[in-house]
């Protein structure tokens, strides 16, 4: 099958979309810009025209809310935000009003928006450019958060987000940009709310979301040859996140796992644990193992980044841990 | 019929509206001094001219997107009052079937697609609202309606600068009632100059008598046929003072240095007897007035019967409409 490049696989779900459907639009900030969004949206302004590819003025407020109520009348936008630290700006219309329209008015009015954020950090960027702040949004009832790690499930999930009725957050990691892999040309859809088994294992589930996910593939590799036999789940939705998929492989495994490339106290790997401790105590063998960012901002000096941020080293640790 | 007669008509469905919108909010006053509505109720009583005056110029399809202080511009949309009363009263029947209240207040029928009570956070929805009728050729005009205190958010100027960039067909409307819950516009601004700000992010800006509901009419007829024409949007800061306290039916006289002074001067200019003032010079009888009074009062209460006798909603519904379950395509 052809192979495309994670971030050349955003940009095919994007023209796909535009020229299937003409409620779909993009506005944001450098959408035209590849220095903000890389080849993910490289020249989309060309084909599909400056009316349907908008880019904004840094006005976060605004920008968002106008996605937002273009979504409720009828339109089907895809608000883009290179940066997610920045997107925090618009934390009113994406919490407080996308999030809760549905609700608030029993079914009636409906938020079709696809809120795209970027995790875009290392290279001595600093604490205000580099921050996942996912589990912020998988914490507020009416949004939906995905976070693929290949570039077929970039393109699937950018499908699904655009056609669900709900405000999709979709979050990419432009760590993921030049990886590679095999994306079917046609548009197809990867399902909202559902894992996928990389590598069956007998010995360890090892849960991973984004980023992780790669690194978690060289970790499985590792481990093998010590003869270990992990079981790899890349998580890809966070909200809602596959219950299904993971109890059934801690099942079987009876230890777990849980890699974010965030902040460990009140995230996504802690609800995963809270969740499967609660649930299915029973199956487990041995304490569950996180593999996050420490507590505190990114640094700048690449020393630093390169004490804080976390891979398939420490993933390799933790899974010979919950094995001892 | 020539245009005097015409504007005859028209100014006595305003009058009627804006008795509507002060009987309603009167009986919600009293209703939540006795204990009976406990829903947060902000009321607009003093400032109906601006709901009545700016809706007159609308299309049923135009949208409407308000605050915490909307019973009015719900009403004037076009909203139905019993499904209104109901949602105060907390009731299935109401208009968001008992998840809203007096904040929360919806007709997508109607082209009232929400108002709630986060400050400025529909004025961006409503640009959204433009860019939508923008993108899809329909011509349809988007009204965000807010206060003096939404001025002070990020939110306003964002989208007065994006309204104006794109050309949308949007109509930021500005009650200006001089108040931000207790603070008066002097102690949250230098400038008494909100309506500067139409200027300053380039689109067209008028300063309105919003107690005088044919120049508000007058005035959002114009800025509505300029947006309709593809001119771009305008902001209309409409004059005009807070009778009642920033919520519930008490006065707040503690609140400026001269709040008593101030509420004797507008009362003097209420929207309500003005108008009453030149249809009695255009010759409509006091019978006149008190019948269609009457028919009003009559209205109210009917809605307030309906809501006391509807049924709370199921408490098996609690989860429901966290996620619509329809797909977009």
């Amino acid at each position: 099958m052809r192979r495309l490049s994670y971030a050349r696989a955003i940009r095919e779900a994007h023209a796909q979309l535009l020229a299937q459907d003409p409620r779909v639009f993009l506005i944001g900030q450098g959408v035209r810009n590849p220095w903000y969004a890389g080849t993910s949206l490289q020249d989309l302004d060309k084909e599909f025209g400056r009316e349907r590819v908008i880019d904004s003025p840094v006005s976060e407020n605004a920008t968002t809310g106008a996605a937002i109520g273009a979504a409720i009348t009828g339109m089907r936008p895809i608000l883009f935000h290179p940066r997610m630290d920045f997107m925090l700006l618009a934390a009113d219309p994406i919490m407080n009003q996308a999030a809760n329209w549905s609700y608030l008015f029993a079914g009636q009015v409906s938020v079709p928006v696809v809120i795209r954020a970027v995790i875009n950090r290392g290279g001595e960027q600093g604490a205000q450019h580099s921050q996942a702040v996912q589990a912020l949004f998988a914490h507020v009832p009416g949004l939906k958060v995905v976070m693929p790690a290949t570039p077929y499930d970039a393109k699937g999930l950018l499908v699904s987000a655009v056609r669900d009725g709900n405000p999709v957050l979709y979050i990419d990691d432009r760590w993921l940009y030049e990886s590679e892999g095999e994306v079917p040309e046609a548009l197809y859809e990867v399902p909202i709310g559902s894992a996928a088994v990389r590598r069956s294992g007998r010995n360890v589930t090892l849960v991973a979301t984004s980023y992780m996910a790669s690194e978690a593939a060289k970790a499985v590799e590792v481990l093998a040859g010590r003869g270990i036999d992990v079981e790899l789940i890349d998580l890809r939705s966070i909200k809602p996140w596959d219950r299904n998929l993971v109890y059934s492989s801690v099942g079987k495994t009876g230890r777990l796992v849980i890699a974010d490339a965030a902040w460990v106290s009140g995230g996504i790997a802690a609800e995963i644990a809270a969740s499967v401790a609660g649930d299915i105590f029973h199956a487990l063998k041995a304490p569950i193992a996180r593999v996050c960012l420490p507590d505190a901002p990114a640094p700048t000096s690449a020393v630093l980044e390169q004490a804080y941020y976390v891979g398939a080293e420490e993933m390799v640790s933790a899974v010979e841990k919950v094995l001892l | 019929m020539n245009a005097s007669d015409d504007r005859g008509t028209i100014e006595q469905a305003l009058w009627r509206m804006m008795v509507l919108i002060r009987v309603v909010e009167e009986r919600i006053g009293e209703l939540v001094s006795v204990g009976e509505i406990h829903t947060p109720c902000h009321l607009s009583i003093g400032q109906e001219a601006i709901p009545a005056g700016v809706c007159a110029a609308l299309r049923p399809d135009d949208s409407l997107w308000g605050g915490h202080r909307s019973h009015g511009h719900y009403l004037a949309k076009g909203g139905n009052l019993r499904a209104m009363m109901a949602e105060i009263f907390g009731k299935a029947t109401g208009c968001a079937r008992g998840r809203g209240g007096s904040m929360h207040l919806v007709d997508p029928a109607q082209g009232i697609f929400g108002t709630v009570p986060l400050v400025a956070a529909t004025i961006p929805l409503a640009v959204g609202a433009g860019l939508s009728s923008k993108l899809r050729g329909t011509q349809q005009v988007s009204v965000a309606f807010f206060g003096d205190g939404a001025t002070d958010e990020g939110h306003f100027h964002e989208s007065l600068t994006l309204a104006a960039l794109y050309q949308l067909p949007v109509l930021f409307v500005c009650e200006n009632n001089l108040y931000s819950t207790h603070l008066t516009l002097k102690e949250r601004r230098v400038k008494d100059n909100i309506v500067e700000s139409a200027d300053l992010h380039g689109l067209s800006g008028e300063r309105v008598d919003g107690n005088d509901v044919m120049a508000v009419q007058s005035a959002a007829q114009q800025a509505v046929q300029r947006a309709r024409a593809g001119n771009g949007p305008t902001l209309l800061e409409c004059r005009t003072y807070r009778w009642r306290g920033h919520v519930g039916p008490a006065a707040d006289l503690e609140v400026g240095e001269d709040r008593r002074r101030e509420l004797d001067e507008w009362r003097q200019r209420d929207p309500i007897a003005r108008c009453r003032e030149r249809l009695r010079a255009q010759g409509l009888s006091s019978e006149r007035f008190e019948s269609l009074e009457a028919a009003v009062r009559d209205e109210v209460e009917e809605a307030v019967s309906f809501a006391r006798q509807s049924p709370a909603p199921d408490d098996s519904e609690l989860l429901h409409h966290v996620y619509v379950s329809r797909r977009g395509v």
